[in-house]
């Protein structure tokens, strides 16, 4: 987890805390929901949506595909550590949203630890250290040991259906 | 009616890292073309420039730039961007204005100089690019994208690394004989299989280098190319669609797909529906064609262009480049040239040299690497920011 002062890399993609969620938005009109937001004109092409609720992202899915990064990305990529470490990244499944979102996996976890299909879930992890010595936090895709991302008890995703606890954004 | 335009000049200039100016390549690319189209410069009414691609975005101006190193002859200049997929848009557009009568002959060309190592987006705080954020928050480069896609077939399809390096192994050996090709070196399936893991599944070998180079193609209508008595081949489909909503595949630079929640997906996924596009303008199949110039950006990338071609169905590429199927001599030879693996991307001019390739194997010149008795090819690529291409050329 990261730490009391630690901010997020990016500003309104992601809630932080104890249960920390992705966060889209949904076109009021058609219910097709937008990761990163979008907030203008619904890309529906049958919808002309203008309207928009802010939605936290289910924060479980299932593992679309994963790799990883060996050598270190060029910039803007900030790395963490020198020498630098390698990372895994995985494409989510999110069952109730109809999307597959990217994301990098958490720390510990690479390649062996993940299978298309298998279960993972949100956390928000340091990213980079800024240059005022600040840490600046990303989601991450966490593996879950069994089958965790079912809908029965335990699960404890919000869904696409529930407005983001900013609540709803109204059209520019 | 028919959309045919002639295709009656291709030319090149090798691919490597040369580190002169663009245009450099692209006017000796066009020299050449023309002299294969037996045409002179004077000829040529339009020019369109296939522009260069900086930091994943269009770069400097090529249509004008072109005419102008040409020797300006008062022709009309056009340019177009579209990524990998650059090049047939070029196409796409000179075709346009030769079938809406507005000329008879274009000259169409693309050609670049690369930078070494990942390609990387622009420099500064852009945090509206997603192109430049894919960066800073994922560190999510252009081969972690193509892993994705080689990983899911190895767990749905049972794909294994020795079948991706199987592709480079056969890439290697085809691009042999071709003067163009930047790497003209046999590769052992051990060398793929033992060059350093880059974003796992894929090695090192297993991913296509970036490269300086340039193509032309040269462009008339039907009934100028008889007139003048000059030997053409078909022009038949130039297929530049883009995806239809939602696109259910993560593609570069996105960090998420499109939602399914309101709308299902297509039938045709992004990448099935750019060759069906071109398989319908030209009234051709997969069955009608003999070899394919595919964009493997990555091995395991050209065994998803086999399916999504319509060489197979989807799980069944592995089987054939195992059978030798897509060796030159075998069924459909794809990548004849040596393809993306051989020569290394140069964004603006890949697309034009697909064609190039096509031409040479439908004349029957394709020297050490000819495809017997081609009769149709087909060319596919696939680009950043949803761009796709396909190009069908028959005899």
């Amino acid at each position: 987890m990261a730490n009391g002062n630690a901010t997020p890399a990016v500003d309104g993609w992601f809630t932080t805390g104890d249960r920390p969620a992705l966060l889209g938005t949904r076109c009021v009109q058609c219910g097709t929901v937008f990761f990163p937001r979008e907030s203008s004109f619904c890309r529906n092409p049958g919808c002309a949506g203008e309207r928009f609720d802010e939605v936290e992202l289910s924060r479980r899915g299932r593992v679309w595909s994963y790799t990883d990064a060996r050598y270190q990305p060029p910039p803007p990529y900030i790395a963490r550590t020198d020498p630098y470490e390698p990372f895994a990244l995985a494409a989510v499944e999110l069952e109730a949203e109809g999307l597959v979102v990217m994301g990098q996996v958490a720390d510990g976890f690479g390649v062996d630890d993940l299978t298309v299909g298998a279960p993972v879930e949100l956390v928000v992890e340091p990213l980079y250290t800024d240059d005022d010595g600040a840490t600046r936090t990303i989601w991450r895709w966490r593996p879950l040991a069994g089958d965790g991302a079912g809908t029965g008890a335990g699960d404890d995703s919000s869904g696409a259906g529930s407005p983001g606890a900013t609540g709803e954004e109204g059209s520019r | 009616m028919s959309n045919d335009v002639a295709l009656v000049g291709v030319g090149m200039h090798p691919w490597g890292k040369w580190g002169r100016p663009f245009q450099s390549y692209g006017v000796h690319a066009a020299r050449a073309a023309l002299a294969d189209a037996g045409l002179d410069w004077s000829d040529v009414q339009l020019v369109v420039g296939g522009e260069t691609v900086r930091n994943g975005y269009a770069g400097y101006v090529a249509g004008a730039t072109f005419a102008q190193a040409l020797g300006w002859n008062g022709a009309r200049v056009a340019t177009a961007y579209a990524a990998c997929a650059t090049g047939a848009q070029a196409l796409d557009t000179a075709r346009a204005r030769i079938l809406a009568g507005m000329c008879d002959v274009a000259l169409v060309v693309g050609a670049d100089t690369t930078p070494k190592g990942f390609l990387a987006p622009n420099a500064g705080e852009r945090y509206d690019d997603p192109d430049w954020l894919r960066f800073r928050l994922l560190g999510m480069t252009n081969p972690a994208y193509f892993a994705l896609y080689a990983r899911r077939r190895m767990d749905l399809y049972g794909a294994t690394a020795a079948d991706f390096a199987r592709v480079k192994v056969k890439n290697a050996r085809h691009g042999l004989a071709n003067p163009y090709a930047r790497y003209r070196k046999e590769v052992a399936l051990d060398e793929v299989m033992a060059s350093p893991v880059v974003a796992d599944p894929l090695h090192l070998l297993d991913i296509c280098a970036t490269s300086d180079g340039g193509a032309a193609v040269v462009l008339t209508s039907s009934e100028f190319a008889r007139s003048r008595g000059l030997p053409a081949l078909r022009l038949r489909a130039v297929a530049t669609v883009a995806p239809t909503f939602p696109n259910t595949v993560i593609e570069m630079p996105n960090f998420a797909t499109d939602s399914t929640a309101a709308v299902a997906p297509a039938d045709l996924t992004f990448r099935d529906s750019i060759a069906h596009a071109a398989y319908e303008e030209a009234g051709l199949g997969p069955e009608d064609v003999s070899l394919a110039e595919v964009y493997d950006l990555s091995t395991a990338l050209e065994l998803d262009w086999y399916e999504n071609i319509g060489l197979c169905k989807p799980g069944e590429a592995e089987q054939l480049v195992r059978a030798g199927d897509t060796t030159v001599g075998g069924r459909v030879p794809v990548n004849p040239s040596g393809g993306l693996a051989c020569f290394g991307e140069a964004v603006p001019a890949q697309a034009l040299a697909q064609v190039c390739e096509v031409a040479w194997q439908l004349r029957g010149v394709a020297e050490g690497r000819q495809v017997e008795g081609a009769q149709a090819g087909i060319t596919a690529n696939q680009g950043l920011f949803g761009h796709g291409s396909s190009v069908i050329v028959s005899v």
